[in-house]
Order: structure tokens, then sequence, then C-alpha cells
């Protein structure tokens, strides 16, 4: 089975009723019809311009250019992370942890899962590596932002119990546990849940994608429990190193908690 | 018990200016000033809960040298206002005080079993001075200990943390604004005015 070939008068009528939403929102002045035209016209042209990329990046399957849009593709998503918090810690460090703590393990994921998992030959080869990356970081992204900005607004928020269990002697780790620990909770939380209404609720996108592309739902199955885990386990461990890295640096040497490091929040 | 002596050097922070001050064992040195003069911020410094200038020391042993967490053990600051974050009273403690205990600072007998969401902010005072005093402290900081009660009740806690004070040797320094509780508590006066710590003439007070 062949995919339906899609032509750009096709789009263009549902781009039509994109439009008719917008007019709607406009006509009863719920005030989002401006972004929400904006927002479609973005995903034009960014999905339009990475087609191109990602032509040129197959037809020449090259290491380098691999490894280039890798890293493109990591530092808007650090960008991202740190444009999302609301009290960013200052000195590029919510850039640096949420970029570094998405290096780590998105790479790391990304990479195993290629060599000892699916094999393609040769490993890097654009059309697994890079659809694979695009997901692990996206939602890797997601769950970084989610837990870094619960982590410093809860901190700002608690700050008088945190200083007080430390007027109590109490280690910086023992003081800021149960922040920390919510933290990792809102930052695991929606690939739990994605992970619990997979097949139920929701099929997942690719899946859909492949089915639709033709490829026997077993075997897209099988894609997508592998996909689901890899994307479980970038973000994890990618959230875990965050908030160690952001907790410690919300403390100095001495162990006081130093919330001048954050930035005030924007209005 | 330690019997050791605090020693303020040259502590600097924000607008006092290098206040040098030694508190003996079981010495109760009371701080005054007016609002935002910095009594708070010192005894912040002298815990080390903010940076600052200048060194603390607790008998032999110097705030630099310390972890920060074992300095705060040992020199316990104890805030106007105390936090709570577990469910019940009696989860923030080490060690379960004595019955008696609870009964000198006016508390009922069973008030460690209380949900902390309703305690009122005088019983937050009283309670969290004896969570500080029975994790044994090498030194007390008190901060406005008796902010949020009625003077019966004040004298009460004055009397009980002075007799503990004396009985296990804290170097005690004690911010308090009431003349009458000074002159009730304080061995020695001390008062911030213009960004300067000077001591206060027993005639004085």
């Amino acid at each position: 089975m062949d995919v339906i070939e899609l032509s750009w008068w096709q789009l263009a009528l549902a781009a039509m009723m994109v439009v008719v939403l917008a007019a709607c929102t406009f006509a009863m002045r719920l005030g989002m019809g401006r972004s929400l035209l904006v927002a479609a016209l973005r995903t034009v042209i960014q999905l339009a311009l990475v087609g191109l990329v990602l032509e040129a990046l197959f037809a020449a399957e090259r290491l380098v250019w691999v490894v280039l849009m890798a890293l493109a593709m990591l530092l808007i998503a650090g960008r991202e992370v740190m444009a999302r918090q609301k009290r960013r810690l200052l000195g590029g460090w919510a850039f640096g942890i949420g970029t570094l703590s998405m290096f780590l393990s998105s790479f790391t994921v990304a990479v195993l899962t290629l060599t000892v998992v699916i094999g393609p030959e040769p490993w890097y080869r654009p059309q697994y590596a890079i659809p694979l990356l695009g997901m692990l970081l996206g939602n890797t992204m997601t769950g970084v932002a989610l837990a870094l900005d619960r982590l410093t607004d809860t901190a700002w928020r608690l700050r008088g119990v945190i200083e007080n269990r430390l007027m109590l002697g109490e280690p910086w780790q023992v003081a800021i546990g149960d922040i920390r620990r919510e933290a990792m909770r809102s930052g695991l939380m929606p690939m739990i849940n994605a992970m619990a209404a997979a097949g139920v609720v929701s099929l997942p996108g690719m899946m859909t994608g492949q089915i639709l592309a033709g490829t026997a739902p077993s075997l897209a199955v099988k894609y997508q429990i592998l996909i689901m885990f890899a994307i479980t386990l970038g973000t994890g461990f990618g959230t875990l190193a965050a908030v160690a890295a952001g907790s410690r640096r919300l403390f100095d040497s001495r162990e006081r908690l130093r919330l001048d490091r954050l930035s005030a929040p924007r209005s | 018990m330690s019997e050791e002596c605090l020693r303020l050097d040259r502590v600097a922070i924000g607008e006092l200016a290098e206040a040098s001050l030694d508190v003996e064992p079981g010495e109760i040195v009371c701080l005054s000033g007016a609002s935002g003069s910095g009594k708070s911020r010192l005894l912040r410094a002298v815990a080390d809960l903010e940076p600052h200038e200048g060194e603390v020391r607790l008998g032999e042993q110097a705030q630099a040298q310390t972890p920060g967490h074992t300095w705060r053990r040992q020199v316990m600051l104890v805030p106007a206002e105390s936090h709570w974050w577990a469910e019940t009273v009696v989860e923030h403690f080490f060690h379960e005080p004595e019955a008696a205990e609870l009964e000198a600072l006016g508390l009922a007998p069973d008030a460690l079993a209380w949900q902390v969401g309703r305690l009122s902010t005088g019983e937050k005072q009283r309670l969290g001075l004896l969570r500080a005093v029975s994790r044994e402290p090498g030194a007390l900081l008190l901060d406005e200990p008796t902010a949020n009660l009625d003077d019966a009740t004040s004298k009460r806690v004055e009397a009980w943390l002075k007799a503990r004070i004396h009985e296990r040797g804290w170097p005690t320094l004690w911010v308090a604004h009431d003349r009458g509780q000074i002159a009730r508590v304080a061995d020695r006066h001390w008062r911030i005015a213009n960004g300067r710590l000077e001591e206060v003439d027993a005639a004085w007070t």
C-alpha cells in the first residue's frame, strides 16, 4: 500500500478552515485570532524548510551534517527550556543546565538506541537518527523545562521553609528534598501519562504515521514501544540531571539558600 | 553540654559595619535597635545564612572551617516566624521533648500530636523554640522569641529560656524590643545605632 499523495491545494483546504476558526474567534472577540494565524504560518514555513533540509540531509548521508543538525536542534531546545521558566537561574546557568542535561540524556539514549537496538547501516543513517533524536529532544525538553520551572518557583515560594530547615542544621539536600521530589514528579508526569494512555486513549503519532505509510501494525507497535521507552529514559535522566544540578546551584558552598541567583519573573 | 564562648570578630553585613562581640557560656546578650537596623541580619550572619564579612568562632571552632549544616546545628538561630513543613508537629522533632517542657511553655500535653495547619502564631512561636532547643545546640540566636505572645505567656517563656540557657551554658544573642524584657533577661545589652554595635550601660536600660 502506498501513501496517497497530498497536493498543495488539498493543504490549502485545511488552511482555509484554520482561517475560518481564526475569523470566528476574532468575531467573538476572544483575542486568539492573531496568535493562531501566526502559529499556523510558522508551522507552514518551519516544516517546509525542515523538509528541504531533511531531503538534502538524506541525499548526502554524511555524519558531519547529521551531527550539525543534531547540535542545532539541541541549542534551540536549550533556548526553549530557558524561555519557559518563570524564575530562571542567572548567568547562563538556566541555558547551561538545561542544554547539558538534554545533551547527556537525549544524545546518549539516541546513540544507544541506534547502535545497539535498531542498528541501521550506517548507524547514523539520517532517516532513523534525526526523527529519533527529534522525538527524544522534544519530550526531554518538556520534562526538563517543567522540572526546572517547578524547582525554582517552589524554592522561591517556600524560601521560609527551606531557610528554617537550614537553621535547624539540616544539610541542603534534606532542606530542599521535598521540593526536588516535586520537581522530578512534574517533569516525569507527562511521559508517565502518555505511557499509561497509549493505545487506550490516544494512538501515538509515530505509530499512526507508520501505519499510514503502510507498515504492518504489529511492527509499528514494536517501534512505538521502543520509542516510548527511549523517550522515557531520555526524559527521566535529563530531568534527573537538571534537577540535581539546578538544586545544587540554588545553594552556595556554605549551604546557604541563594535566591539572588534567580531572575525576577517577567510580567 | 558545650560551655563554649561565642566570639564575633569584625562581622559586617549590609549596613552594619564591623561588629565585634564576645558572649560567654550561659550569658544572655540582648540586642536592640530600630526596625531595619540589621539585628536580624546580624543573627543570620552569625548562623552563616547570608554572605558576610568577618569571622565567628564557637570555642575553638571557626565558622569558615565548619561545613554549613554542622555550624548551624550548633549555632542555632530561631527566627521570629517559624515555618512548618510536615503534617503534624511531632514530625519536626528529632527527640520528643518531655511533657514538663510543654507545660512550662503553657502548651497542652497533646500539643505534639496537633496538625500544623491549626497552630496559632503564638503556639508556632513556642513550639519553634522548643524544636530548636530540643536539638541540643551549642549556642542560641533568638530573634524576638516572644513577639507573638501575650504578657503572661511572654514571662513564662522568658523564665523557661533563661533557666535552659543557664543550665546548658549556651552563649545567647537575644534580639528584643521591650525594655522590661531586656531588664529581666539580659546580662549585657548592646544596641545597633547608625550601623554600629555599641554597649548600653546598665543605667541606660
